[in-house]
């Protein structure tokens, strides 16, 4: 018995109003004439041209993305290995030690990551770099990364691989041509959670970067800390743009390939 | 051979870069600052054999935690971050609680859509969510404009840093985090209960109140603890919205570690952050395993 009544739709609306007018009122004023963001100016894109030309902007843009790619890659190998691991593994010498390592740092606060590993490089390296930036971003994903390929480990049947084993695979075989198939949709959104998570960190890059590395978010950050800033309100636009497609994309095909299995079962059963 | 590799290097990974910084981090918190400057006293070592180790421990103290508790700073940021982090799970789960059981209620077909559009902001940048209420709160902001041509207010009101906006940015962004947990419990929850309890003589707020509530509990449990633990070690929520006044622990730590580069005390003030966060951590644990042994 579900009943949609006034109630409901008034706590929707207003919860969807308070959710999205923020992000809404921030791209609209990206299109501001006036340089004081709260006096509304006429219609202008000079904001987005000022930003093209700010090349600082941009290199931080490129060593996000190339900080982002490395790193979100080597946190999906870690993290299905150890989601197979926790999985498939069985028992072994400090279980319970791996299983609290791939919890804790999904609630640990970022402050602490950072300084932990801020400590941990600096002696170890000679300069702080990107580099570092990608270890450190790629330990915290891997773990998110590993709790999304484990829930889908754990829904799928374990018989499938045994029926490979039998058949004559060998256990790598079976993982390539039977497991990674089934779970690759889940690999794919770890690795696309692991790249956003790069990409909009802001605390544990600053503590474990170093000289010539600056990142986006660092880049935003000391920008905003002086204010509102209308180039800030065009480049957040052209992010909240992209996520937008992205989610919408992701959103509609993974409906269509349900849609498309429910035939396919539909016909089989016919 | 291979199931060894296969174990072997993401445990040596975490090992490497999760576990053994947590051990820095507590020896560094036990050492003297030598004027923020590597190495810290004392050093471990090993070539002396058994004396080294003696010597090594012998001179660690708790010298930076007792000035934790000398300076009252720390004493009210460690306090100041539980007050702002529990009041604000509490207006998260006042706002969080309409709004999933709205969805909940929603006709099936515009239920993935409702799911998409709360989980949407999540993939947005979480600096830009803060940063957007930044032109929104201020004196001049637009909620002043709006509500002075309202003519709710002749004053415009301060909002932007004090603790006011910290509450608002905090709710803001962790939202999805409190409506997800509740709504998936309120998903399951069998419509023919409420029948029944109406049926019985409840009216439908006793009917809420006795069957919707106490069935959507490990919703509620595990929201608030979504947004209660990351609120604590909060830190661009405070810096960007907050005013100077405002004290959470996070910043101070940020600030211990950029502005006075005392890794010492930062390292101290970490250990104490994690020791309080253990508790709630452990509880939260604890409530998602009942849950999966629940539903299996």
């Amino acid at each position: 018995m579900k009943r949609f009544t006034w109630f409901n739709a008034t706590a929707l609306t207003l919860g969807f109003a308070f959710l999205y007018l923020p992000m809404i009122i921030l791209v609209i004023y990206s299109f501001n004439a006036s340089k004081l963001v709260t006096v509304w100016a006429g219609f202008s894109t000079k904001w987005y041209g000022e930003l093209l030309n700010n090349t600082q902007m941009l290199d931080a843009a490129w060593v996000t993305i190339k900080v982002a790619v490395v790193s979100s890659t080597l946190a999906t190998v870690l993290g299905t290995m150890a989601a197979y691991v926790m999985v498939r593994g069985g028992r072994f010498m400090g279980r319970t030690l791996f299983s609290g390592m791939i919890f804790a740092p999904l609630v640990m606060p970022e402050v602490i990551t950072g300084l932990s590993l801020f400590l941990l490089f600096k002696p170890v390296f000679t300069q702080l770099s990107a580099q570092t930036i990608i270890l450190a971003h790629a330990t915290f994903s891997m773990c998110y990364v590993s709790v999304v390929v484990s829930s889908r480990l754990v829904a799928f049947d374990k018989s499938l691989e045994e029926a490979a084993l039998d058949l004559g695979c060998t256990q790598f075989e079976s993982f390539r041509l039977v497991t990674l198939p089934i779970i690759a949709p889940a690999v794919i959104s770890g690795w696309l959670l692991a790249f956003t998570l790069s990409l909009d960190d802001l605390v544990i890059a600053s503590f474990t970067t170093g000289p010539g590395a600056t990142t986006l978010p660092m880049k935003i950050w000391s920008a905003v800390r002086l204010g509102v800033s209308p180039e800030i309100n065009a480049l957040s636009t052209i992010m909240i743009a992209i996520v937008t497609v992205g989610v919408i994309t992701a959103s509609i095909s993974t409906k269509r390939a349900a849609l498309r299995q429910r035939a396919e079962e539909r016909a089989a059963a016919g | 051979m291979r199931r060894l590799f296969l174990i072997s290097v993401p445990y040596l990974w975490l090992l490497a870069l999760f576990l053994i910084p947590f051990v820095i981090v507590l020896k560094i918190s036990l050492s003297d600052t030598a004027l923020a400057i590597p190495p810290y006293t004392p050093q471990l070592d090993l070539t002396t054999g058994w004396e080294g180790i003696k010597s090594f421990f012998g001179a660690l103290d708790f010298e930076n935690f007792v000035w934790l508790t000398e300076d009252d700073l720390y004493w009210k940021a460690y306090v100041s971050s539980l007050q702002i982090a529990v009041f604000s799970t509490l207006f998260a789960l006042l706002v969080g609680y309409p709004i999933a059981y709205g969805m909940a209620q929603a006709p099936e077909q515009w239920r993935a859509t409702l799911m998409m559009l709360i989980i949407l902001p999540f993939w947005t940048s979480f600096l830009i969510r803060v940063y957007a209420w930044m032109g929104i709160l201020s004196q001049e902001g637009l909620l002043n404009q709006f509500l002075m041509w309202l003519g709710v207010i002749n004053e415009p009101l301060i909002i932007l840093n004090t603790n006011k906006a910290v509450y608002i940015g905090i709710v803001y962004t962790y939202l999805p985090f409190m409506i997800l947990p509740i709504y998936s419990a309120l998903e399951k929850l069998d419509g023919s209960l409420l029948e029944a309890a109406e049926d019985l003589g409840c009216s439908r707020f006793t009917a809420f109140w006795l069957v919707t509530i106490p069935l959507s509990k490990n919703g509620i449990i595990a929201g608030c603890f979504l947004v209660f633990i990351p609120a604590i070690g909060e830190f661009v929520i405070p810096s960007l919205l907050g005013g100077s006044s405002t004290l959470m622990i996070g910043k101070v730590l940020w600030e211990e570690f950029f502005a006075n580069r005392d890794w010492p005390v930062a390292a101290a003030v970490a250990v104490v952050l994690l020791l309080i966060l253990i508790i709630p951590i452990i509880l939260f644990q604890r409530n998602e395993q009942k849950q999966r042994e629940a539903e299996q």
